[in-house]
């Protein structure tokens, strides 16, 4: 759909994003006060940000989740990508339905059912819950969401480059590793940062799954916000924010550079035929 | 063969670590509390099975049932859960569509400024809040400027319905702005000619075609929203009843395993029909592109 914005298509979108961004916007001005009253502005001070690389917890807490953040992303865009094959490419296999059921469910799933539900099973198998039991969790939550990145890629791809590559002698799987998956590139890109950031976020499931020695960031920030609103925790927060918006400006500008080159070979391929 | 491994190894990593953690879960909300570690009496003890099944019955969910507080906690979940999704339709509409008739150029531009808040932390986003509504908070410093006098919003469900439309805003308005941006206008078009009234072209021609997107988003803020915890936690105060918090005081400060269990078991069931209908929402949708 196109056509003129009118005054007010252009105020709903305008009040719609500033709501989304004021609260981020206040909290992360107010990291930066010097003032250990939220609400009173003490002036400009970096302060908080100095005392939090001295609070080992904190920095440990934060290791953690890093890595189980790498680790689970990993195995999760691997994955998903794997049942977005499934998803878009075999259409008839006994048990498909319950397939892409298991697939689509676990993103709408309250999250305290999906992390008591993986704790149950980690008790009932003797598995010792720690560094590991979180990353699973994590993988088997995020793998949902790279899968659903990646279909969707997958459904607007151009499969004649694949059979042209097929008919060319190369096997399946070397006609995908070497034309599908780089075309796909961006979308797999995406999809592991879109694990990553979710694994790095989760709260809930985090503290259902995991064990004594590997507490997340984000459990420890619940533990402190519980006690008041602080300085400290608008820094930590920030930190996050800061890490998360590095990595998604990031990600869409190299996938703008990828379409920009993409565009001038199709270009050159095409001056050629002429 | 090759096929079968594609498909086998993300088909056995769900079943294994999705499917039978629920069949866990509701075996486990079948048996009784012990005071051992793990706090339950075990499930599975092959060795005598005829006392296996005879330990387990549905004293929970009878328990569940009778004390009004699981009741009033799973009818105020529900009740907060609806009014907050119709609340973030009102609010995300108007702002889609403002998205889907923008400037080409600048709608991927504004689709990642409605993705991008969603990658940051759903705990700090609610924090934010914290600061912004309690007594001594930057709204009521903001409206003591104006002579206004100190609102209560923090602790209360009020608290709880913004913490929600504002968490999962982007989740309302992608789904609509898809919907609306495939809209043809010359369908608009050709209604406007026919001397169709704004209003009367908007209720006749354009919600109804963006009722899948209606309908997925809704999904994805209701579905979720029931079983919400950081939310009613941290902006509703110990005054707001909601299931997923009762889950978790079940299971963390109670330490009943079994009664947390069959809580979610209830939630599950409770959940199993909008889920379903997400699901085949997203086949149709996914159908209609190809």
């Amino acid at each position: 759909m196109k056509g003129r914005m009118t005054w007010f298509n252009v105020t709903s979108v305008a009040l719609g994003f500033a709501f989304l961004y004021i609260p981020i916007l206040l909290l992360v001005i107010y990291s930066f006060n010097d003032s250990k009253l939220v609400t009173v502005w003490g002036g400009w001070s970096t302060r908080w940000y100095a005392g939090l690389l001295n609070n080992e917890e904190l920095m440990k807490a934060a290791w953690v989740t890093l890595r189980v953040a790498v680790v689970s992303s990993t195995i999760a865009t691997v994955l998903g990508l794997l049942a977005a094959i499934v998803l878009t490419r075999m259409n008839r296999f006994p048990g498909r339905t319950l397939f892409s059921g298991m697939v689509f469910a676990p993103l709408v799933m309250p999250e305290v059912i999906t992390g008591l539900s993986l704790l149950l099973l980690f008790v009932a198998v003797g598995f010792d819950r720690g560094f590991w039991t979180l990353t699973l969790a994590h993988t088997t939550l995020t793998m949902c969401f790279a899968a659903v990145v990646i279909q969707a890629r997958l459904y607007d791809f151009d499969k004649s480059v694949e059979e042209a590559a097929m008919d060319l002698g190369a096997s399946p799987l070397k006609s995908f590793m070497q034309v599908t998956l780089p075309i796909i590139a961006p979308s797999v890109i995406s999809a592991w940062l879109l694990a990553f950031t979710l694994s790095l976020d989760d709260f809930v499931i985090a503290s259902f799954t995991t064990g004594p020695g590997a507490t997340t960031l984000p459990m420890k920030i619940y533990s402190q916000v519980r006690l008041g609103v602080t300085p400290e925790i608008n820094a930590i927060s920030t930190l996050m924010i800061g890490v998360v918006a590095l990595g998604v400006i990031v990600a869409a500008l190299s996938q703008k550079r990828a379409m920009v080159r993409q565009q001038a070979e199709t270009r050159a391929v095409d001056a050629g035929a002429k | 063969m090759r096929r079968w491994i594609v498909i086998g190894i993300p088909y056995f990593w769900l079943l294994v670590l999705f499917l039978i953690p629920f069949l866990i879960v509701f075996k486990i909300s079948l048996s009784d509390t012990a005071s051992a570690m793990p706090p339950y009496t075990p499930v599975l003890d092959f060795a005598n099975l005829r006392a296996f099944f005879a330990g387990l019955d549905f004293e929970n969910y009878g328990f569940i049932f009778s004390d009004p507080l699981y009741t009033n906690a799973y009818w105020a979940s529900l009740k907060i859960a609806f009014i907050s999704t119709l609340l973030t339709l009102i609010i995300a509409y108007p702002v889609a569509y403002g998205m889907a008739r923008a400037p080409k150029q600048w709608q991927p531009l504004l689709v990642m400024f409605v993705i991008l808040p969603f990658w940051t932390s759903f705990l700090i986003r609610v924090y934010a809040w914290i600061g912004i509504l309690k007594k001594e908070g930057l709204l009521n410093l903001f409206l003591s400027n104006f002579g206004i006098d100190p609102l209560t919003i923090h602790n209360t469900v009020y608290a709880v319905y913004i913490g929600i439309v504002y968490s999962y805003l982007p989740f309302m308005i992608l789904p609509l702005y898809a919907s609306l941006e495939k809209l043809n206008p010359a369908l608009l078009e050709a209604a406007q000619d026919l001397g169709s009234p704004p209003w009367k072209t908007f209720w006749q021609v354009t919600f109804p075609l963006s009722i899948p997107g209606v309908m997925a988003g809704c999904f994805l803020v209701f579905i979720p929203a029931m079983g919400e915890f950081v939310i009613p936690d941290l902006l509703g105060g110990s005054d707001t009843l909601m299931i997923g918090k009762t889950l978790w005081s079940e299971f963390f400060s109670n330490r009943d395993w079994p009664l947390a269990s069959a809580v979610a078991v209830i939630l599950l069931f409770m959940l199993v029909i909008p889920i379903v209908l997400f699901q085949r929402n997203q086949q149709n949708q996914r159908e209609a592109a190809r």
